[in-house]
């Protein structure tokens, strides 16, 4: 860590010493970045280059205020375009009808459901980043924790299309609700497809407004920026050229409706603190029972490979696995894309995030060999026949161990600590655990329902374009909106890394030259 | 019995909301805030970018009772979604379901799990925005330049004319002493 005090860099910078870019410092060798220090008695910094108060709002509001990177529009362009796409063939499914999937008789559920709970799982880790590590006071959260709020709230969209379009009429989507109408009749409340509607939107409902809430503070940011440089300058720039609206007008008129007036009183603080570990209590127990009741989905029936009991544990530890692998997936690039995002998301939170990845693939390993042994254990001729026959051998065996390689094996060079720490590393496993959570979720629907009890009843799934197209689709309307959150919403928890800064602490006394080191408050409680 | 409070009003007339003073660390607003609660002020607040580990202490803030208004909400929506439940399958529309009874409470349990848990985070959501009296996109401290900065870096303390305690000349002094800087007066009400 360097001894360069936040003063004195902010002084540098006055000075002139620094322009454009913030100075970085050097770190003491073989600590990476600076934030891995093997030494237990260090606390390794959350954030690097002894930024200050003023250098975490410069750098965070800089995403939502300076024009975005070269890289953006393009990307924009091409996911905007890809969701498109998948939203005409959403519109040809509906016009046509669900046989333009490759479904049959045999063979109901395929990719719909499949694309559903994988992108219902991906949600998953979002909400564990920002109730259970909030819970379990895991303080590097606070640099990911938005980001995987969003993440959650577009994989929720994404994943709440496809049980709306795969119910066959879509202009009957409303019977899934219990609302009052003309039949007299009211949805089977014993069934856990009813369970599932009502876990999902409430999962959606609570992540947005999980969301929103921490937003409050960064918004009121946001808009006294904008409202700071209007008072200034009235003269700014325009929205559009010949129009008579200034950008900032605009932002401290947006910022300012969604702040709701927010004004950092310490008195609001408290009750903001304590309505966020409110939050994070509900949302713990939540996010457990939403992928618990999709599984019930499946573990309710008689098939052989669904009715299981392992399935809710197994079901929430995987979607926490596909979950974090998104996660990284999507702040490995914006890291390198962004300014200074370094300083905030260091190679400590992705070493993390890899250990989780390495023990939820152990407890989804875990699951897979689990499901062999209680098959042949439980004596069950059906169940061990789908196991050794239909998903270890058989038409789909390359999917089985495409999943297997992909979730269990690729997992572990995570025990090799160069492996953790490069992200390059992290990302290609990350490509390979998302791709391996989707053939799980696609092996459990289509083996299990593609042998059935009678032989005659035997099929074969393939999808067709329509299939594909949807799914790539929901993909371009995920990344779609997480582009859309990276351009204009405040990307990181301002208020929450300035409060993990070591200088934040009231018991906190910046080092004196000649004395060195920190001083502890005296009268600390 | 509420006591008559004194007005303060500006030599241009406007009404004071009360004085703010700037704190250079978190350490100095946090001593400062303790004095200002010792010397028995009420109508105060403490302003940061972000919430101060103890200030609730230090200003003697008590704690709230949001959670027991977001229990109580929760568990009414917990209630509300069984009865719903039992009502639309136990009586109004009774269905035969694998032989099942009507009525029965187990498969009501995940839906009255997450309706607790709906009803639970919008009142923790609207409790918290109300019980700080938001949203509220005028005030006073917002017409201020100097302010502006606490959503930045800057500490500062307002005592508020609204206090008993507030004198105009000695709630400044005080401030003076306890390291504030920037001293203003914040007009407006």
């Amino acid at each position: 860590m360097t001894t360069l005090h936040p003063d004195e860099s902010a002084a540098r910078r006055l000075a002139g010493l620094a322009t454009g870019e913030l100075p970085t410092y050097p770190v003491p060798p073989g600590t990476g970045d600076g934030s891995l220090v093997d030494d237990p008695a260090v606390r390794a910094p959350l954030v690097l280059n002894n930024r200050s108060f003023h250098d975490i709002t410069e750098i965070v509001c800089g995403y939502a205020e300076k024009p975005p990177g070269k890289w953006w529009l393009p990307l924009f362009g091409l996911s905007f375009t890809i969701a498109q796409i998948g939203t005409l063939f959403i519109i040809y499914l509906i016009i046509t009808g669900i046989g333009a999937w490759g479904m049959n008789n045999q063979v109901d559920w395929a990719w719909d459901i499949t694309n559903f709970v994988f992108w219902i799982g991906i949600g998953h880790a979002g909400t564990l980043i920002s109730a259970i590590l909030c819970l379990l006071k895991q303080k590097w959260r606070t640099a990911v924790n938005r980001s995987a709020e969003a993440m959650t709230i577009f994989a929720v969209i994404c994943a709440a299309t496809f049980p709306g379009i795969h119910i066959g009429r879509q202009w009957m989507a409303w019977f899934l609700f219990p609302i009052p109408n003309s039949n007299a009749i009211w949805p089977n409340f014993k069934s856990p497809l009813l369970w599932d509607v009502f876990a999902v939107s409430t999962y959606g409902t609570v992540s947005f407004l999980f969301w929103y809430m921490g937003m409050i503070p960064d918004f009121a940011t946001l808009r006294d920026r904008a409202d700071l440089r209007l008072r200034r300058n009235a003269e700014g720039p325009r929205v559009l050229p010949f129009l008579a609206l200034r950008t900032d007008a605009v932002r401290a008129y947006v910022y300012g409706f969604l702040a709701l007036g927010w004004r950092f009183s310490s008195r609001h603080w408290h009750r903001y603190e304590v309505a966020y570990l409110v939050l994070a209590g509900i949302s713990t127990p939540l996010v457990l029972s939403v992928h618990s009741i999709v599984s019930f989905d499946f573990a309710t029936s008689i098939l052989p490979g669904w009715h299981t009991t392992i399935f809710p544990p197994y079901f929430v530890a995987g979607a926490i696995f596909g979950g974090f692998a998104m996660v990284l997936l999507l702040l490995i690039p914006a890291r390198e894309l962004f300014p200074n995002m370094k300083d905030l998301i260091t190679l400590r939170h992705i070493e993390n995030m890899a250990k989780i990845i390495l023990a939820t693939g152990m407890i989804v390993g875990f699951a897979y060999s689990m499901e062999f042994f209680i098959a042949w254990y439980s004596g069950n001729e059906y169940e061990s026949f789908l196991f050794t026959h239909v998903r270890a051998q058989g038409p789909y065996a390359w999917a089985y161990w495409t999943m297997i390689f992909c979730n269990v094996v690729t997992p572990q060079v995570f025990w090799l600590k160069f492996c953790r720490q490069s992200p390059m590393i992290v990302f290609i496993v990350s490509i390979f655990v998302t791709i391996g959570m989707w053939f799980e979720r696609f092996v459990i629907i289509v083996t299990s329902l593609h042998r059935a009890f009678l032989p005659a009843e035997w099929s074969m799934f393939w999808p067709t374009a329509v299939d594909i197209g949807i799914f790539v689709g929901s993909c371009g309307i995920f990344l779609t909106l997480f582009l859309l959150f990276l351009r204009f919403l405040p990307v990181f928890a301002m208020a929450e890394v300035k409060a993990v800064l070591p200088q934040a602490s009231p018991h906190h006394h910046p080092p004196h030259p000649g004395t060195g080191g920190h001083e502890h408050g005296k009268d600390g409680h | 019995m509420a006591k008559q409070r004194k007005v303060y009003v500006t030599e241009g007339g406007e009404p004071v909301y009360g004085v703010i003073a700037e704190f250079a660390t978190p350490a100095d607003v946090y001593h400062a805030a303790e004095k200002i609660r010792d010397a028995g002020y009420s109508q105060w607040d403490v302003y940061a970018p972000f919430p101060i580990h103890g200030i609730d202490e230090a200003m003697g803030q008590k704690r709230t009772k949001l959670p027991l208004v977001c229990a109580c909400v929760g568990l009414t929506g917990a209630g509300l979604g069984f009865l719903m439940q039992y009502w639309m399958s136990g009586v109004d529309y009774q269905l035969v379901v694998q032989g099942k009874p009507y009525g029965p409470w187990e498969p009501f349990v995940p839906i009255t799990f997450e309706l607790g848990i709906l009803f639970t985070a919008f009142s923790t959501l609207i409790c918290m925005l109300a019980m700080n009296g938001l949203p509220r996109h005028n005030h006073p401290l917002l017409k201020k330049e100097r302010f502006l900065g606490c959503s930045d870096d800057t500490l500062a303390i307002c005592i508020e004319s609204a206090d008993d305690k507030f004198d105009p000349d000695q709630t400044r002094a005080m401030l003076e002493k306890l390291g504030g800087r920037n001293i203003d007066l914040v007009e407006g009400d």
